[in-house]
């Protein structure tokens, strides 16, 4: 198959819009493969094992490689003639003598600091090598900083946050990929309205869920403070978080404070349920996988799980009486058992297929009470590691946002490609008895994942064998009206599809294992 | 605690470009940085750079660098042989050339022959042959004409029967000094050592020399900047336009050579002379120049650059706080229009002293005061502004003495500094010549070369061992 190798020096892009070329290319009549990357090491080595280039290409990280693959030579040159075309397009910039120097781009923080001097907040998103210097620099001109970008080095995150604390700036991340500060969606970040709930939270989803499950009971959010993934490890001692926490206290707009958090080290987690003992507002910690005992008090709630910290969080917040946790609800068991009849006799298995990393750790440490050993790429304990992260395995919940799927690739969120083929290898399991996801809607995420997901699933189903059988498909969508998606017309093409849809993440578990209990085979008391 | 929750959030973006929009879908301001990886994807320049962002040493340094620089007075004062100007040519054989320093062995072919023309000048040795016998056998030695308080253009030979200008910093006493422009053509700087190179070369140490220093001292000595700002008022940028410059020049000198005692065709050999080359003024600007630089050298923790160089082979920067290092990379090949016959084939990687200019504000960084240069890259008068405003963005300051009038009379963009180029991927722009690589032949051409970012990168690393504190691991 011909196949042509170009490089453009000194041609910098993003990773994000070099996807959408790859894309674009792919697209362009006779090509069958198609890539666009900056010449680093690491994708060279990507590319070598994908057998797109030789051995030979040495590393020039400023100059853009692109490599096309297609069905005859003209195809293929022309489609690198129409890539050249796109990519000159875009970077024409218009010069123009009449106006000042605030015409040419700035290409620093610290330039784009002299043509906007009041700018008070960087957002960082820059591969990781780069990172911690770019954030350092930030600090250093006086700006609140979040960095996106992971793969920053521990040393590296905790020298930021000291000098961060030290200069009273805030520094969330690194690998923080949620925030709203002043309502301002930062990352991946929902449309919430503002109110007087305060969060911070080391779980990215975790956060997009608790605000969006808080602006469907009418109650808004103050600020969704970020602190980076790695935050409430015991190396960094939860430098943001507590910083984040004094920050809403001192916030006269927020009055009732949810702290979230993946399972922290225990003495960490100790010390900030100190901390907001300390402080006059009511603080609800969600600390997911952690059972800290008997540290509720008169102003410290405990939520099990991301739904019931929005609950308890909107009640604080309406002045009534915090509910206790709950199971599920009565109406979604009724739908359970009603649609477990449709499963065969082996059909046994959950199939999770999660783009929040926060979610498929949530719906673990439900299910493995409610449905036994769960396997995973991210499990929580390690004798329960998938073998093959490409094949399932029994109860299987798959991270599609961790590392091992996202290398080379964008993000689940914002392109569905690979879990829809997951999703379909599920399908096609005989196995297979629900299959769980989570859609995610906000800024920053797929503009419409509810039609693409709808679309899957009707293929799917349409080439399983008519035996009368079916696999069940349970979803929960994290948005609110006010997203660019809008959650109620995702919800209703998702229903169309004959999805199963539960109100919160929790929920979504919950009622898949209570499906596969209800299955003919009761796969689920095993 | 931090007040940024009662103040309207104004966010600037490193990164995806998506994140910026969705801030600005909901009516906060974002603005895109263009961002890359500094300096060819080097990690370490951006650890580097981040210890000296906002360093409030450096900040300190660089402003009294700069003032420094822009205290400096630079006045022509005479001109005299170069033994006698610089100690180590009257004790050794010591010939100094242009550029970071390189051996005999890789230079370029316009810096041996210039070489061997300047052996053949002072008479070490009767043939070309023996001339690069000789300059290969050690027993005559190569320095930087930077290391001996001078500057030249192209190859910028100075060997010790040479007249050389000398100019002092009436601020600060510090001296540079710089050769006198041979003209066009087959010339000794491009490489050329034939009888006629020579014959020129031993009159203009026997006639030029002693002429102009007469008229010179006549003068009372030749305030240099107000000639220079002057000249930027006239279409010249002083690096590859010097017309104006040098019509000024002769106009202050006139008096003083009619009066120098000389016999009347001598005088009118010399002022035919100088009259007939458009950059005669050109060693006198770039001597100004070095001068005004010196003045800001060795201000501990600066990163003003002091000066820019190439030799043929390779491009240096030196820089304030980082006292006699040379920071090189290979020298890049200039962008530009050739003479009829001649093509991108036939050129020597850039070449000479003459960046010092720039480095000063001038040449490249004031192309906005000649739009005429930018025709040799096929660009526009508005391209020539675009550029002067670019280099703005990698200085320190503007210079209040010499201002250009397309920009409303703003003061040319000055003091290079190290950190921005790294920081913002703008390398300085220079105006420059074009050699033949092969000796002798001449000038083939003029055009545009960039600063390599390398050279800054280096030297703001060897600045940021200098700064204590903790240090970003990276690893």
């Amino acid at each position: 198959m011909p196949r042509i190798e170009k490089t453009l020096p000194n041609l910098y892009r993003d990773s994000v819009a070099l996807m959408q070329l790859s894309a674009r290319i792919e697209g362009y009549p006779g090509v069958t493969r198609a890539t666009a990357v900056m010449a680093t090491q690491a994708n060279i080595d990507l590319l070598k094992e994908a057998k797109l280039i030789g051995p030979d290409l040495s590393p020039r990280p400023n100059d853009l490689l692109i490599v096309i693959e297609g069905r005859d030579d003209a195809a293929v040159a022309g489609a690198l003639k129409q890539t050249e075309e796109a990519l000159q397009q875009a970077s024409r910039i218009p010069v123009d003598a009449s106006t000042g120097p605030a015409a040419m781009p700035a290409t620093s923080l610290e330039m784009a600091l002299e043509d906007k001097p009041g700018a008070n907040f960087a957002l960082i998103s820059t591969p990781g090598e780069y990172a911690a210097a770019e954030a350092e620099k930030a600090l250093r001109l006086g700006l609140n900083t979040m960095v996106f970008s992971a793969n920053v080095a521990l040393d590296d995150e905790i020298a930021l946050k000291q000098m961060a604390r030290e200069r009273n700036l805030l520094m969330m991340g690194p690998d923080c990929g949620t925030a709203i500060v002043n309502g301002v969606p930062l990352g991946f970040a929902n449309a919430l309205q503002r109110g007087p709930v305060g969060l911070v939270g080391s779980a990215g989803t975790g956060l997009q869920e608790v605000t969006c499950l808080l602006d469907r009971a009418g109650v808004g959010v103050s600020q969704a403070l970020g602190c980076g993934a790695r935050d409430l490890s015991a190396e960094v001692g939860a430098l943001s978080m507590l910083q984040g926490l004094a920050a809403l206290a001192g916030d006269a707009s927020t009055r009732v404070v949810v702290l979230v958090a993946k399972h922290p080290a225990m003495e960490v987690a100790r010390r900030i349920g100190k901390e907001a003992a300390q402080i006059d507002k009511p603080t609800v910690l969600t600390f997911l996988g952690l059972d800290l005992g008997d540290i509720a008090s008169r102003n410290i709630f405990v939520a099990g799980t991301l739904d019931g910290a929005a609950r308890i969080a909107a009640a604080l917040a309406l002045g009534q009486q915090p509910p206790g946790p709950a199971g599920l609800d009565p109406a979604l068991a009724a739908m359970a058992r009603e649609n477990a009849r449709r499963l065969g006799e082996h059909q046994r298995y959950i199939r999770a297929l999660y783009s929040g990393g926060t979610f498929c750790y949530e719906a673990q440490v439900l299910l493995v009470q409610e449905a036994g050993p769960i396997w995973s790429n991210t499990p929580i304990e390690t004798a329960h590691a998938l073998p093959d992260i490409w094949k399932s395995r029994e109860h299987t919940l798959i991270d599609l946002g961790d590392e091992v799927f996202t290398r080379g690739r964008p993000h689940p969120m914002i392109d569905l490609r690979l879990r829809l083929e997951r999703l379909r290898q599920e399908f096609d399991d005989p196995q297979t008895a629900v299959i769980l996801l989570d859609v995610v809607l906000g800024y920053g995420a797929h503009p419409n994942p509810g039609a693409e997901i709808a679309s899957a699933i009707a293929a799917a189903r349409a080439n399983r064998p008519q035996d009368g059988h079916d696999v069940i498909v349970v979803a929960s969508v994290c948005g609110t009206q006010a997203d660019p998606q809008t959650l109620s017309q995702q919800e209703e093409m998702l229903r169309q599809a004959g999805v199963l849809l539960a109100p919160s993440n929790a929920a979504a578990a919950r009622l898949a294992a209570k499906i596969v209990d209800a299955s003919p085979n009761r796969a689920g008391l095993a | 605690m931090t007040q940024l929750f009662s103040l309207p959030l104004k966010v600037l973006n490193v990164g995806v470009r998506s994140f910026a929009e969705s801030v600005a879908a909901v009516g906060a301001e974002a603005t895109q940085i263009e961002w890359r990886p500094p300096v060819d994807g080097q990690v370490n320049a951006g650890h580097a750079l981040a210890r000296l962002i906002n360093e409030s040493r450096i900040e300190e340094a660089n402003r009294s660098a700069l003032a420094a620089f822009l205290d400096a007075q630079p006045v022509l004062e005479d001109v005299r042989s170069a033994r006698d100007l610089i100690p180590g040519l009257a004790a050794d054989r010591l010939i100094l050339h242009a550029g970071p320093p390189v051996a005999w062995e890789r230079m370029c072919g316009p810096m041996q022959g210039a070489i061997i023309g300047a052996i053949l000048f002072e008479e070490w040795a009767v043939s070309p042959e023996d001339a690069a016998r000789l300059a290969a056998s050690g027993r005559v030695a190569f320095a930087p004409c930077h290391h001996h308080d001078a500057v030249g253009p192209m190859a910028g030979i100075i060997s010790p029967s040479m007249p050389v200008w000398s100019v002092t910093n009436a601020a600060g006493h510090n001296r540079a000094l710089s050769g006198l422009n041979e003209g066009l053509g087959k010339v000794l700087r491009f490489g050329a050592y034939n009888a006629e190179v020579l014959k020129r070369l031993r009159w203009m140490a026997a006639v030029l020399g002693p002429a102009l220093s007469k008229a010179v001292k006549a003068a009372g000595g030749i305030e240099l900047k107000p000639l220079m700002a002057q000249s930027l008022h006239m279409g010249d940028e002083l690096h590859n336009r010097n017309t104006a410059g040098s019509s000024l020049l002769l106009k202050k000198l006139l008096p003083g050579l009619l009066q120098s005692g000389a016999p009347l065709d001598a005088i009118a050999d010399v002022a035919r002379f100088i009259a007939g080359n458009d950059h005669f003024f050109l060693n006198v600007s770039m001597a100004a120049c070095k001068a005004m630089l010196d003045a800001a050298h060795g201000v501990r923790h600066s990163s003003l650059v002091t000066a820019m160089a190439r030799n043929g082979v390779e491009f240096g920067i030196r820089m304030s706080g980082t006292g006699d290092a040379w920071f090189t990379a290979p020298a890049p090949i200039v962008d530009g229009l050739y003479f009829p016959g001649y093509g991108p084939a036939d050129a020597a990687p850039d070449l000479g002293d003459s960046a010092i200019t720039e480095t000063a504000g001038l040449g490249g960084f004031a192309m906005a005061a000649a739009p005429a240069i930018v025709q040799f890259v096929g660009g526009t008068p508005a391209d020539a502004e675009a550029n002067t405003r670019r280099m703005r963005r990698i200085s320190l300051g503007v210079n209040p003495a010499f201002t250009i009038p397309a920009l409303g009379f703003a003061g040319s963009p000055v003091g290079i500094d190290a950190r921005k180029v790294v920081d913002r991927g703008i390398s300085p722009v220079m105006n420059t010549g074009i050699a033949h690589h092969t000796a002798g032949v001449g000038q083939v051409g003029a055009g545009i070369s960039h600063a390599p970012v390398a050279c800054f990168a280096q030297a703001i690393e060897a600045l940021a061992q200098t700064i204590p504190g903790r240090v970003l691991d990276g690893v």
